[in-house]
């Protein structure tokens, strides 16, 4: 074992029933999308999706604190995001097929999923859409004497977008309870963050709007969930938001129709090797928290719990046709 | 000039090559356009055609995005901006809307915005609610801009070439079912009027109007009711603003019957404004049955593929609504 004041931040800060959890979702997130590839390759699931393999760490990090009193806001890549927050695979497979015991009964897919009982408030299909609402959910908690915490994800493509900037201010001077978590993964669809935005890192925007911004290795579990413990005690000591940005990057291509055309195979090979849920894996164990055994244990299980969400999902009724104008309005 | 089968798609390409090489003054822009070639492979290889300088990939900023095409074009460029999804243009209604629509106008007739935006547009690729809907209806409610919708390839491309030969601003919805579907096309340039519908099928017994994908399903259950006797003259709108009030009055006249069928949802919408029009008209004493809108559910488009199908009018639905008032069933 290591000496102990050298330890990794993750490793000293939380309990080791805690860290393996978190390793545990961390797997589930990779293959519950890997089921979900599969499952729309097969086709069980249409539309599209989008994959955030080789980002588990930015997603279970950024949520390992948080309860379900708290809340995020997350993307059209948020599948990490909703398991990182504790939603049940089942259900989110169940959603994938457009089946009524679906999160949104079928209504809303992928780019809609969401888990509002844990906090999730939805990915949503509209770039930076949720930046300005996780404000507002800040607004809540801080009018309504809530001690809740807002964490806030989206993309490097968003930080462009008006709703970004107008909505880190409206954060900074009402001092709002909100972290503002950018998952740099270099590309908005084709797009390099580094032809999009004007400054270097997406953290410098903080200056903009006078709160604290970081840029962190994405991939580092211990790195990411430092930075955000930091902007959750900032904000629940009220005084206001901060901005982390996370540096990593998608394996898979933008979404189902991604012909890769704007990066090169060498790019994706090395970042594959920077693998983040090996990463945190042989941390554990390095450490002491489990040994390998335990961690292939881990492992299996997540993939066991896959298997059951697909069938689940497979066994569950669809919504009826007739109710294609249900949850438009309250029923009375 | 000759004409040869090609897509929706490569129909609005040739249309926006044809604009590069005659008019410097054209650039496009718009969200992965270049060398990802557009979210539905549109723009395809015109960055290697054309190079960055006139095929500008924009960052994820539609309402600066859409501001910057309307400066430019009230300066001297002549911007064709593509929406990735139409859906996203409710991100650049205040470029849209309250300049560019209002620019010539408030300035007296001093100014002017030839600027072009396209619109992908339309539900039945599961992509849910905020990626299918038909807003062509929104647009069409402001003057100062024009709101096309082609529905075949050859429109595609006249439609877009008239667009950016219009001194003011163009909306050009495009339905995305029809990108992969191909039809005849002449070579070169040519323009369709923007303002003019076009009798798709002549019939006697019932008026359809219809646009995009909806003008499609309208004929398919148009030959079926063939079958039966039926003859459905269908309509392909074209032109949402202006609307072609002669070509639409005067086929009522002749049929007696008006049923209007478009995926925007039901009320307020394309439908509305056709039935007043007629009702509104000579053509009204005309009328042997009730005035009949198919339109889309009073819902957002849902994910389920059997709730996504019937949000929206589908053939058998033409079909059986038609038949309805031929038989005086309405
Ligand atoms: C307002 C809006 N514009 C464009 C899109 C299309 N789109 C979806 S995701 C995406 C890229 C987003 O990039 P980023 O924010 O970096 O997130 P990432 O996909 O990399 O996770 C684009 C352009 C959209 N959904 N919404
Ligand atoms: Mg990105």
């Amino acid at each position: 074992m290591a000496d102990p004041d050298n330890r990794p931040f993750a490793i000293r800060q939380y309990a080791p029933d805690q860290l393996r959890e978190a390793l545990r979702r961390m797997y589930l997130i990779r293959r519950f999308e890997e089921g979900a590839e599969q499952s729309y390759m097969r086709g069980l699931i249409h539309g599209t999706m989008h994959l955030s393999i080789g980002q588990e760490a930015s997603a279970m990090a950024s949520c390992i604190e948080l309860s379900d009193q708290d809340k995020i806001t997350s993307t059209h890549r948020g599948h990490g995001h909703c398991i990182a927050k504790g939603a049940d695979v089942g259900r989110m497979f169940a959603e994938f097929f457009g089946k009524e015991t679906g999160y949104c009964h079928g209504r809303g897919g992928s780019m809609h999923i969401a888990d509002v009982k844990t906090g999730n408030l939805g990915a949503n299909g509209i770039v930076g859409g949720g930046i300005p609402i996780a404000v507002g959910a800040a607004l809540s908690a801080k009018k309504l004497g809530r001690p809740d915490v807002t964490i806030c994800f989206f993309g490097d493509g968003a930080n462009n977008e008006g709703a970004f900037h107008e909505a880190l201010n409206m954060a900074a001077i009402w001092k709002l309870p909100v972290i503002f978590i950018c998952e740099n993964n270099k590309y908005g669809m084709s797009t390099p963050a580094a032809y999009a935005t004007a400054v270097p890192n997406i953290a410098d925007r903080a200056a903009a709007y006078a709160m604290p911004g970081v840029t962190v290795d994405g991939n580092d579990f211990s790195a990411v969930a430092e930075a955000v413990h930091n902007a959750i005690a900032r904000a629940r000591a009220g005084e206001g938001p901060s901005l982390i940005e996370n540096l990593t990057y998608r394996w898979r291509g933008h979404s189902k129709s991604d012909r890769n055309r704007y990066r090169t195979k060498e790019e994706i090979e090395d970042w594959i090797a920077k693998d983040p849920i090996l990463r945190f894996r042989a941390e554990l164990i390095t450490h002491g928290i489990l040994d390998e055994a335990e961690a292939g244990a881990i492992e299996a299980a997540a993939a066991e719990a896959v298997e059951q969400g697909i069938e689940f999902a497979k066994q569950s009724p669809a919504p009826s046709v007739t109710d294609v104008t249900r949850y438009v309005y309250a029923e009375a | 000039m000759t004409t040869r089968e090609i897509s929706y798609s490569e129909a609005i390409r040739e249309a926006m090559a044809i604009a590069l090489d005659s008019d410097p003054a054209v650039i496009l822009m718009g969200e992965d356009i270049g060398t990802y070639g557009g979210a539905f492979q549109v723009t395809l290889d015109l960055i290697d055609r054309y190079g960055p300088e006139r095929v500008m990939d924009t960052p994820i900023s539609e309402l600066g995005g859409a501001g910057v095409a309307v400066g430019a074009a009230l300066t001297g460029l002549k911007p064709i901006f593509e929406f990735q999804f139409s859906d996203f243009a409710a991100l650049a209604m205040e470029q849209i809307v309250n300049q560019a629509a209002k620019l010539r106008y408030m300035l007296g007739g001093e100014a002017s915005v030839p600027v072009v935006f396209r619109m992908p547009a339309g539900s039945g690729t599961g992509a849910a609610a905020q990626h299918s809907q038909s807003l062509e209806a929104w647009f069409g409610h402001v003057p100062g801009l024009k709101v096309v919708q082609p529905s075949t390839p050859e429109d595609a491309k006249g439609l877009l070439l008239a667009a950016l030969a219009d001194p003011d601003p163009v909306l050009i919805f495009e339905h995305k079912l029809l990108y992969k579907m191909k039809g005849p096309v002449p070579e070169g340039a040519y323009t369709t009027p923007i303002g003019k519908a076009r009798i798709a099928r002549a019939g006697r017994d019932v008026t359809i109007v219809a646009g995009a994908i909806m003008l499609h399903r309208a004929l398919e259950a148009a030959e079926k009711l063939a079958a039966e006797g039926i003859d459905a003259e269908v309509i392909d709108l074209r032109s949402i603003r202006p609307i072609d009030h002669e070509t639409i009055l005067a086929s009522v006249r002749r049929t007696g019957r008006l049923m209007v069928v478009y995926e925007g949802v039901k009320s307020y919408g394309v439908g509305a404004e056709i039935s007043a029009m007629v009702a509104e008209s000579d053509a009204f004493d005309y009328l042997e049955a009730p005035i009949l809108r198919l339109g889309g559910a009073e819902a957002p488009i849902p994910y389920n593929p059997d709730l996504e199908r019937v949000a929206v009018p589908q053939t058998d639905g033409i079909e059986a609504a038609a038949r309805s008032l031929v038989r005086g069933e309405v």
